[in-house]
């Protein structure tokens, strides 16, 4: 069961999209999980060919549990999805190396048939009632479960559970304020380099291939992280780590209310359309529910821009056990000093919360300079 | 595609956006920005879909000519030289 955020303890897991005998590869999704962060797509990091499942669909498991075996590795699969889950501040047991089935007190008996059907057709086990010896659950009641629920789970859109976000939510913020000591910086970035490059760019491109100016933001942020890495990764009991690599987590309002950050991997090295086609994506999954565990295990920052909103000016809270937070404010037509003149100038404010544990004002000016200076020359982003 | 058609397409993928919302009995005159609360990625997944749908180019110097869902209609069908 992977770690989807420091304050995530356990998972349920709702089905698996794969079967024994099935050959993985790295990337592709296998199970979905239901998290206070709503219904997850388990995507593997290993190859192999699955032996069998750990865990019913049904069960709910702490983080770190094993969820399969996987042949032609050394151990447990997902237990390896939980060791990239760079979230230290939920230690992940190690999988052992061969795994037994566990026995758990009170479960539901199953024929080994009646699992493999119930896999299947999705039908998921603790809501039903065997009608076999001491209730075990029998060939013939998935039948009759399947054709009762004819539609298997995996084509049924997966409604987030706002509710249960909320929870999350209120858990990592309040952590946060707890613990971070947060310092705040602001500045104001000239945006007219930057949009008139965006309005030449689409003026020639279809609309499925145009860029919001979101994707430059977050492009920026990217580029200037790396000169900047004392803002990019955890800090933890031992102190502050460095990030693997720069994995934005970018803040995504859930209609209804609610809100996910995950992550765009690796976006220092993304060319500008492959990070707004991964945006657009990030965008689409986020509000239907169906993303990915690495995509929420692993930011090393957030960037928010809540410009869309009608305000100018973010400040933020970061999401523990990050370090840092990006915000963009809308922009706005304002009165601008150009060479001893006036001119009339589309501006945005862009903040930085930061943890004066892992860094300092000098520094965090010098990022957010960064990213203003490199946002005045967008075709180099 | 008369009018009509051009309006239920619009209703359709505008619901696809909001789905929480009903967008046929949407104020014609009310901005869709703050009406069905969307924002600069829905508005390019809504221009995307239609553009696609209705086979017509969308410039994005016309953006500001779909502010209004009865705006937008009028847009479409003039684009689509539909008669009204």
């Amino acid at each position: 069961m992977p770690s989807l955020g420091a304050d995530m303890e356990a998972g349920t897991l709702v089905e698996w999209l794969k079967r024994p005998g099935d050959r993985v590869k790295r990337g592709d999704i296998v199970a979905v999980v239901e998290t206070q962060k709503g219904a997850i797509e388990v995507d593997i990091f290993e190859e192999g060919v699955i032996e069998r499942w750990l865990v019913e669909p049904g069960t709910t498991v702490p983080v770190g549990t094993p969820l399969a075996l996987i042949a032609g590795t050394q151990s447990a699969s997902w237990a390896k999805v939980s060791d990239v889950a760079a979230v230290p501040a939920a230690p992940t047991p190690l999988a052992p190396s061969s795994v037994e089935q566990p026995t758990v007190p009170g479960r539901v008996r199953v024929s080994p048939a009646a699992r493999r059907l119930a896999a299947e057709r999705g039908v998921s086990l603790d809501r039903l009632t065997g009608s076999g010896p001491e209730g075990a659950i029998l060939y013939s009641d998935i039948e009759r479960a399947a054709a009762a629920e004819p539609v298997p789970r995996s084509t049924v859109p997966k409604r987030l559970d706002l509710a249960e976000m909320r929870r999350a939510i209120a858990a990592a913020m309040a952590r946060s304020k707890r613990e971070i000591p947060h310092y705040y910086l602001s500045t104001t970035v000239d945006l007219t380099r930057s949009l008139a490059w965006i309005d030449v760019a689409n003026a020639t491109r279809p609309p499925a291939q145009r860029l919001l100016l979101a994707a430059l933001l977050l492009k920026a942020v990217a580029l200037a992280l790396g000169e900047a890495p004392e803002f990019n990764g955890f800090f933890t009991a031992g102190g502050f780590q460095p990030g693997a690599g720069i994995h934005l987590g970018t803040a995504i309002a859930i209609r209804g209310g609610g809100l996910v950050a995950p992550a765009i991997r690796d976006a220092d090295k993304l060319a500008l359309d492959e990070l707004m086609a991964q945006l657009r994506d990030l965008v689409a999954r986020a509000r239907s529910g169906a993303l990915r565990s690495s995509e929420l295990s692993d930011p090393t920052i957030t960037v928010t821009n809540l410009g869309e909103r009608s305000v100018e000016t973010v400040f933020g809270v970061i999401y523990p056990p990050q370090v840092a937070l990006v915000g963009f404010g809308m922009p706005v037509e304002r009165p601008w000093a150009v060479s001893g003149r006036v001119v009339a100038r589309r501006v945005l404010t862009a903040t930085l919360a930061a943890d004066h544990r892992a860094s300092d004002g000098h520094r965090g000016a010098v990022f957010l300079a960064d990213i203003d200076h490199r946002l005045q020359s967008p075709e180099t982003l | 595609m008369t009018r009509d058609d051009v309006a239920a397409v619009l209703i359709d993928e505008l619901g696809r956006i909001a789905p929480e919302t009903d967008a046929s009995r949407l104020d014609p005159n009310a901005e869709l920005r703050d009406e069905l609360d969307i924002d600069s990625m829905d508005f390019l997944n809504l221009v995307t879909a239609l553009s696609e749908r209705l086979k017509i180019d969308i410039p994005e110097t016309d953006y500001p000519r779909l502010a209004t869902f009865g705006h937008a209609v009028d847009y479409l069908v003039q684009r689509l030289g539909v008669a009204a």
